[in-house]
């Protein structure tokens, strides 16, 4: 998995809330196994018409957002199935960051799998970023995120930052405490009625 | 403790644990689908690269494999999976497999009931969101993602941050026109689509005493649409009877103490309780049936792990009983079992006699893939549990969720139709 340490661009606004994995990626898509190339199909039925050119007003076929690699959405971000491909085609498209208020449960968890960085962050401060123009810096390490105008400070589980920082995802963190986890085992007591 | 809790603690060898507590857990069983399934062999490809053994799983007797989404294949792609899904069971042991087409096969979230795969007092996870449908069985059961399957096949194990728990006291009984349908749905709408987010959603109180299994699945099934983690009712005996009936022993059952933790506790009146629909694009955009929108529905859909038990076919069957639809109707028992029984039973005659059509098990229209996707502009009343937008086809149709009467009432009517209100 790619580390993630720092970034800066101009942010995309998707002023959306609940926008759920159907939305990300509609499920004609869920058979396709392979990691890359999910991006062609992120946010597709809002990016495309029926006769599959791209729709206009729809932000993402903006031209300025063309290198932004920072989403910044609404409320309960990720809702729905827990299809790892949403956040795959996140990342195949280019974005690296998410930040909303909120998140689902799953799709949170699976972004630190797949190298990307979710961000959660009081409602005022994420309506606030959505009007940003220029390029803001998100800096993991420091837990920061750096506008024109201020400097917003973000948290985060420092087991999953080290994961990003480090590009570890779970099961190779983990084996590399294989024995220290089989010492442990051995002492545990399980109780056996509770 | 909550019985959430003391599952969590037994799981991870703790005597205590308090909700915000991480704890590594061991797992009981794990499943995954033909969606989850693939995703997960993709892992195991790029974990092999990376020089991890992936030689063996960590116990391929607490495994079990449903092929749910795409089945009866309806491409190429989808027909390469299963195989794909077979050879990955094949190569590393794992013996349940169901298959479409060679006996009890059908949704997953139905086979874990059907079958008795999971036991109360399990830790059960599986590469499905809907996976918190078990923790009507008085288990802890919730979905991963493919990474986190994958890890679980590994090492049976897996970390959580132990949920805090809201608690919904049902008083007294539904009335017979109420489903446990309603009653989530009624629930959703109050706290909303995240009101219950990495948060235990637990039902109890003498509503949920009264309420068959199945009802108890239908409630958690739903607590996804709330953002929960997971969804548990208190293992009693009807759960021990209901799982001896399908050839489970050694049943334990593991309760909350009497001085358990609630975050928040929700009343609610049986008697009170109305049939409810959710209108598009959300599960939380509730409405009372008798105050729905007037819409002419081109579809009444009855299926999926929400809406396609046995007793929700029964209700639907009470409905179209000697009365013909008026709209497509399409009718999909969740498993094999499920369809077997409503074919003993005469319910599949009385659903063809009404004029509806009746297909296999397969999780698809509720996931828009195949089977009866809607068109652009159609309407469908749906005992499913999903209504964003394009969820059950084209981006620009639209799906009212509602309980097996409603749907089956609605069939008959055109109309979004409270089951009272035939005549």
């Amino acid at each position: 998995m790619q580390s993630f340490k720092k970034i800066k661009t101009i942010i995309t606004p998707l002023d959306k809330v609940n926008v759920d994995t159907d939305q990300i990626v509609p499920k004609q898509f869920l058979k396709l196994v392979q990691k890359s190339g999910f991006g062609k199909f992120l946010f597709y039925n809002w990016r495309y018409d029926d006769q599959e050119h791209l729709k206009s007003d729809f932000i993402l076929n903006d031209p300025t957002y063309k290198n932004s690699k920072i989403l910044v959405a609404g409320d309960n971000f990720g809702c729905g199935s827990s299809r790892e491909h949403a956040v795959w085609a996140l990342q195949d498209y280019g974005f690296s960051v998410i930040i909303a208020p909120s998140f689902a449960d799953i799709f949170y968890s699976n972004c630190f799998k797949n190298g990307i960085l979710p961000i959660m962050l009081d409602d005022k401060i994420v309506e606030k970023l959505q009007q940003e123009t220029g390029e803001i810096e998100v800096d993991l390490e420091n837990q920061i995120i750096k506008t024109i105008s201020e400097k917003i400070s973000f948290d985060i589980d420092s087991h999953k930052k080290k994961i990003l920082l480090e590009g570890l995802d779970d099961i190779s963190q983990t084996l590399l405490y294989e024995k220290e986890i089989s010492e442990f085992e051995k002492h545990s007591k399980i109780p056996s009625v509770l | 403790m909550n019985i959430t809790e003391k599952i969590l603690a037994r799981a991870s060898g703790r005597p205590r644990v308090t909700p915000g507590d991480v704890i590594f857990a061991n797992v009981d069983k794990v499943m995954m689908h033909d969606v989850s399934g693939p995703g997960v062999i993709k892992v195991f490809d790029k974990l092999k690269k990376q020089g991890v053994n992936v030689d063996k799983l960590w116990d391929p007797t607490k495994v079990w494999v449903a092929e749910d989404h795409f089945v009866p294949s309806p491409d190429k792609v989808s027909a390469e999976n299963i195989v794909k899904l077979s050879n990955f069971t094949k190569n590393y042991g794992i013996e349940k497999h169901f298959k479409y087409g060679m006996g009890q096969y059908g949704i997953c979230h139905t086979l874990s009931h059907e079958e008795a795969l999971v036991l109360p007092g399990d830790v059960y996870v599986g590469g499905d969101s809907h996976t918190n449908t078990t923790g009507a069985l008085g288990s802890f059961a919730c979905g991963l993602g493919h990474t986190d399957v994958a890890y679980v096949l590994l090492n049976g194990k897996i970390w959580f941050k132990v949920p805090e728990t809201l608690y919904f006291k049902l008083n007294g009984k539904l009335p017979e026109h109420v489903m446990a349908k309603d009653f989530i749905l009624k629930i959703i709408g109050d706290i909303s689509t995240e009101g219950g987010a990495y948060k235990t959603m637990q039902f109890g109180g003498s509503g949920i005493n009264e309420m068959s299994v199945e009802s108890r699945l239908t409630l958690c099934n739903m607590t996804t649409e709330a953002g929960a983690k997971n969804g548990i009712v208190e293992p009693d005996q009807k759960v021990i009877d209901y799982l001896t009936s399908r050839g489970a022993t050694n049943i334990s059952l593991v309760v909350g103490d009497d001085d358990a933790e609630y975050e928040k506790i929700y009343e609610y009146e049986g008697s009170e309780m109305e049939p409810i629909v959710a209108k598009p694009f959300s599960p939380e955009n509730i409405s009372i049936v008798r105050e729905a929108p007037s819409v002419e529905l081109d579809k009444s859909y009855i299926g999926s792990c929400t809406g396609a038990k046995y007793e929700d076919l029964q209700a639907a069957a009470k409905i179209l009983k000697g009365r013909k639809v008026k709209i497509r109707t399409e009718i999909l028992p969740a498993s094999i079992s499920i369809y077997k029984r409503a074919m003993e039973n005469g319910l599949l005659k009385i659903f063809l006699d009404a004029g509806a059509t009746v297909g296999p098990p397969t999780c698809g229209a509720c996931c828009g893939a195949h089977m009866g996707v809607l068109a652009k502009d159609e309407i469908c009343i749906s005992t499913t549990n999903r209504n964003f937008p394009g969820r059950m086809g084209h981006v620009d149709s639209q799906t009212y969720l509602s309980s097996p009467l409603v749907a089956a009432a609605s069939a008959v009517t055109g109309k979004i139709t409270d089951p009272r209100d035939l005549n």
